[in-house]
Parts: structure tokens; C-alpha cells; sequence
């Protein structure tokens, strides 16, 4: 991501930069394969799986806090200035949305257990649509992070909003089916909780965007440029 | 500029607008002898505020700085063109006599230069010869509040009569800050005021200058960054004779738009 500039005078300097955005790169990587894994727990009804990706949650934490040492240390000792201020702060920033979204695809899975527990619903399968926009969106985001580019991350951004309605249409249905028979209470509600838990994570994911955009051209993300411009009425 | 080959390097500021401006420099120019040293400098300093330069050695910063009080005219070969002006008064008009400019425009240097006399001395100097006080009781209270004013008089209101040359060096710099004040100026420029300071001495003048700005228009050529990040509202960076680029501090520090400033300000430059 500094790629574009000169390196440092200060030659290890710019290894901390760039240990600091391969960290976020790794942990990105990590998010996204327990975000989908969470999912195709969920899915194939795979208490295995579940069980790694809860397991997997441990790696996440680790390379959170190491990433937030890595921070403390360089504000410490180089006082870090305009672009790599903004590195500095951005990767501090998006270990923090990544470790969140760790710890939600860390719960989907647990639920694996419950839901087997069960007769599969139909609406897993909306469900599975839904998650696989999250995990595009992550992956998109990531890539953004590693291209440096505002403009992917304003387009994460706006289709944030095709999760959200995802999410609110499958709330209704999900209603609608504890209605009309009752002995899915229980594993509507835990499904209910699954996409609660993704739609959590796209607004991770979209916190990411933002610091991404605030990274590359050092303003904040403007509400009204997420919103597509056509329907900005 | 009827000379093509004269780089432009004019930035002005929206934040130099919405401040009060002080200072205005307009197309100014610079040369030691044949070498330019200065390219087309246009600026507005904000009165009231902090306005800091920086950049590498050599980049014209102390310069600009010095033209602001005709400084360079004590160098023979120098040469200004161009407009500078002071609340719209040009500093280059023949009108104007440098001495009394250079009342109104103080200076502090990098190292601490008090006159081999005695502390009172020291600050009481320069009201005496521009007969700036009536009589002994007035000179007595322009010397304590300017000792006051530079944070100084506590330190030393026991022992005015000592050479001022004893003093250590953050209260030597404050002594001359004392000086440059008696005399009641609008402008202080500051050249690298705390290069030869330690850190403690260093923060007592940074504290200062937080303080002087409220009643006075401060310009600081300093080489860290740091400091110029700490005290200035406004800060100017050049390279090679260039204004590069101008605007307020926190902007140029957390979003510069100039790769030139960018490069310099995360110690990138090679």
C-alpha cells in the first residue's frame, strides 16, 4: 500500500509500515475464510467444521493484538506523519472491525450445533445467499485494502445496502415461519441470529471501507457518497 | 511574470483568508549574487497565530524569513524584488527606516544572543534607544512585564543587575524573547529558537509562543517537524526556493497534497 511513495531514509521504518499492512492482510485473509467456513458449517450441517472455526477465532485475536502492539510501538518511536499517520491509525482501526468480525463468524458457528439439533429449514438457503455477499464484500474490501483504492471501497460501501435488505426480508420471513408453526421457534431463532451476526459483519466490513478511503485520500467517507448517486433523491 | 522561465510557485490558502492576515508576500524573489535562492513566493501570514516554515537545509526558509525584516540587507550581494508588506505597509519602501522596521518586526535566533550586560539591561535596551519609556519607573515596569510576558520573571526578578550571559541557555532565549517584546512588536520571527535547547528548555519557549500569539503575529523556521506540528496553526513548506506548499498545520501533517511535502514530512526525502 506504500508502494506509490518513496521508501524511508529510514530503511526499518518502512518494514514496520509494510509488516504492519502484511499483519492486516493476514488477518483480512483469516476473517474471510472463517467467515465463509462459518457458513458452509451452517449449511452442511458440519459440527467439524464448527468446531475449527471457533477454534480458528484464537489466530484472529492474536494477530489483533500483535497488530495493535505493532501500533502502540511505532506512534511511540517513529511518530508516524500524514500517509503512514493514516496507515498507522487505519490498520489499528480495521484490526479492531476484523477481530469483531472474527468473533461473529466465531458465534454463527457455534450455532451449527443448535440448528442440527433440528429439521433443516428451507430458508437456510437464503440465508447462504446472504452470506455469500458478505463474504464477496469482505473479499472485496481486502482487495481494495491491498490495491489502496477509494473507489472499490466506496463501491463496498454502497452494497453494503443489498445486505441490509437481505437481511430485512429475510426478518420477515423468518417471522412469518415462527407464525404459521411454532416448532421452528427455535431454529428460526437461531437463524435469526445467523443473519443478524452477517449483517453485523457487512457493517464491519463497510467500517473497513471507511478507513480505507480515509487511508488513500485522508478524508473521511462522506454518508451521502455512499449512497449510489442515483438514488440520492 | 514576463520571465517565462520563472517557476511559479504561488499557494495561496483558504484558512489564510478566514485568519486576519498580517503579512503579505507577493512574487517575491530572492538571489545571493547570480543564484536565485527564492522563487516567486506568494503568501498571506495570519496575524494572531503561529505560522511555521519548514523544509531541508538550504531550502530558502530562513530566507523568506529574513526578508520579512530586511535581515538580508545586511548581506551585500543579497537581493529582494517583490512585494512584502506589513498591514499593507511595504517593508522595501525607501519610507522605511530598518531599524524602526526591525522594532516592529522582532527576531529571535537560533542561538541565544543576550548583550554582555546586565539582565535589566538586556530588555530595557532597546525601549531606551526608541525612547519608548518616560522615565526610570516606567522603564522599571515595561522591563518586568516583558520579563513576565517571555516567562521569565520569576526566574530572575531577584537578580536583574547580573549579566544576562549567566543565564542558562532556555533562559537566555527567553531573555532575548524579553527584548524582542520591549519593545512592542507586532511580528516575531523566530529562526530555529530552541536548535540549541534541550527538551525542558525547549517546551518552556513552545509554551511560550502558545502564549505570545494571542497578542502577536510569530513566523518559526524550525527543522523538526515535530515542533513545527506542535506550535504553528499555519505551516509552509519549500524545497529548493519553492513554496511548495502552505496550509494549516493539522492538514499539512495528517493530509498534505503535495508528494514533495509528503515526502519530506515522513522523512522519505533522498
Amino acid at each position: 500500500m506504500n508502494n506509490q511513495l518513496h521508501a524511508h531514509t529510514v530503511r526499518a521504518y518502512s518494514d514496520e509500515l509494510n509488516a504492519l499492512s502484511d499483519e492486516i492482510a493476514r488477518m483480512g485473509g483469516l476473517c474471510e475464510s472463517q467467515v465463509s467456513d462459518c457458513i458452509a458449517a451452517v449449511m452442511r450441517r458440519d459440527p467439524a467444521l464448527a468446531d475449527q472455526v471457533v477454534e480458528g477465532d484464537h489466530q484472529v485475536d492474536a494477530l489483533e493484538s500483535a497488530t495493535e502492539k505493532r501500533v502502540i510501538r511505532m506512534l511511540a518511536l517513529r511518530q508516524p506523519m500524514a500517509s503512514d499517520l493514516r496507515a498507522t491509525i487505519a490498520a489499528y482501526r480495521i484490526s479492531g472491525d476484523l477481530e469483531r468480525i472474527g468473533d461473529l463468524a466465531k458465534n454463527i458457528a457455534r450455532r451449527t450445533h443448535e440448528l442440527n439439533k433440528s429439521e433443516p429449514l428451507e430458508l437456510t438457503r437464503s440465508v447462504e445467499r446472504m452470506g455469500k455477499l458478505v463474504v464477496a464484500n469482505l473479499h472485496r474490501v481486502l482487495d481494495a485494502f491491498s490495491a489502496g483504492s477509494a473507489e472499490e471501497a466506496i463501491a463496498v460501501c454502497r452494497s453494503d445496502e443489498e445486505v441490509d435488505e437481505h437481511y430485512n426480508s429475510l426478518f420477515r420471513e423468518l417471522l412469518s415461519f415462527m407464525i404459521e408453526d411454532p416448532r421452528t421457534i427455535t431454529a428460526s431463532a437461531h437463524l435469526l441470529f445467523v443473519a443478524k451476526n452477517l449483517e453485523r459483519i457487512g457493517d464491519h466490513t463497510t467500517n473497513i471501507a471507511e478507513m480505507i478511503h480515509y487511508l488513500v485520500t485522508g478524508n473521511e467517507l462522506h454518508r451521502d457518497i455512499r449512497r449510489d448517486p442515483g438514488d440520492v433523491a | 511574470m514576463a520571465d517565462s522561465g520563472t517557476r511559479s510557485s504561488t499557494v495561496y490558502h483558504d484558512a489564510a483568508k478566514t485568519l486576519q492576515g498580517k503579512i503579505t508576500l507577493d512574487g517575491v524573489n530572492v538571489y545571493y549574487g547570480p543564484k536565485q535562492a527564492i522563487h516567486d513566493v506568494s503568501m498571506v501570514i495570519p496575524d494572531r497565530s503561529v505560522t511555521a516554515f519548514i523544509g531541508p537545509s538550504g531550502c530558502g526558509k530562513s530566507t523568506i524569513l529574513r526578508t520579512i525584516n530586511r535581515m538580508n540587507e545586511t548581506i551585500d550581494i543579497a537581493r529582494t524584488e517583490g512585494s512584502i508588506r506589513i498591514d499593507g505597509d511595504e517593508v522595501n519602501s525607501k519610507a522605511v527606516d530598518p531599524v524602526i522596521l526591525r522594532a516592529r518586526v522582532g527576531m529571535v535566533f537560533q542561538k541565544p544572543n543576550p548583550f554582555p550586560n546586565s539582565i535589566y539591561d538586556n530588555v530595557a535596551y532597546g525601549p531606551r534607544i526608541h525612547g519608548l519609556a518616560s522615565g526610570k519607573r516606567d522603564l522599571d515596569a515595561i522591563v518586568e512585564t516583558s520579563l513576565k510576558k517571555a516567562g521569565l520573571w520569576d526566574e530572575v526578578a531577584d537578580r536583574l543587575d547580573q549579566p544576562g550571559t549567566g543565564l542558562s541557555g532556555g533562559q537566555q532565549q527567553r531573555l532575548v524573547i524579553a527584548r524582542a517584546i520591549a519593545v512592542s512588536p507586532e511580528v516575531i520571527l523566530m529562526d530555529e529558537p530552541c536548535s540549541a535547547l534541550d527538551p525542558i528548555a525547549t517546551a518552556k519557549i513552545e509554551e511560550l509562543i502558545d502564549e505570545l500569539r494571542e497578542n502577536y503575529c510569530i513566523v518559526i523556521v524550525t527543522h523538526s517537524m515535530a515542533q513545527a506540528a506542535r506550535v504553528s496553526q499555519m505551516t509552509a513548506f519549500f524545497h529548493m526556493g519553492d513554496l511548495v506548499e502552505y496550509g494549516p498545520t493539522e492538514d499539512i501533517f495528517t493530509n498534505p497534497h503535495e508528494p514533495r511535502t509528503q515526502d519530506y514530512i515522513t522523512g522519505r526525502f533522498g
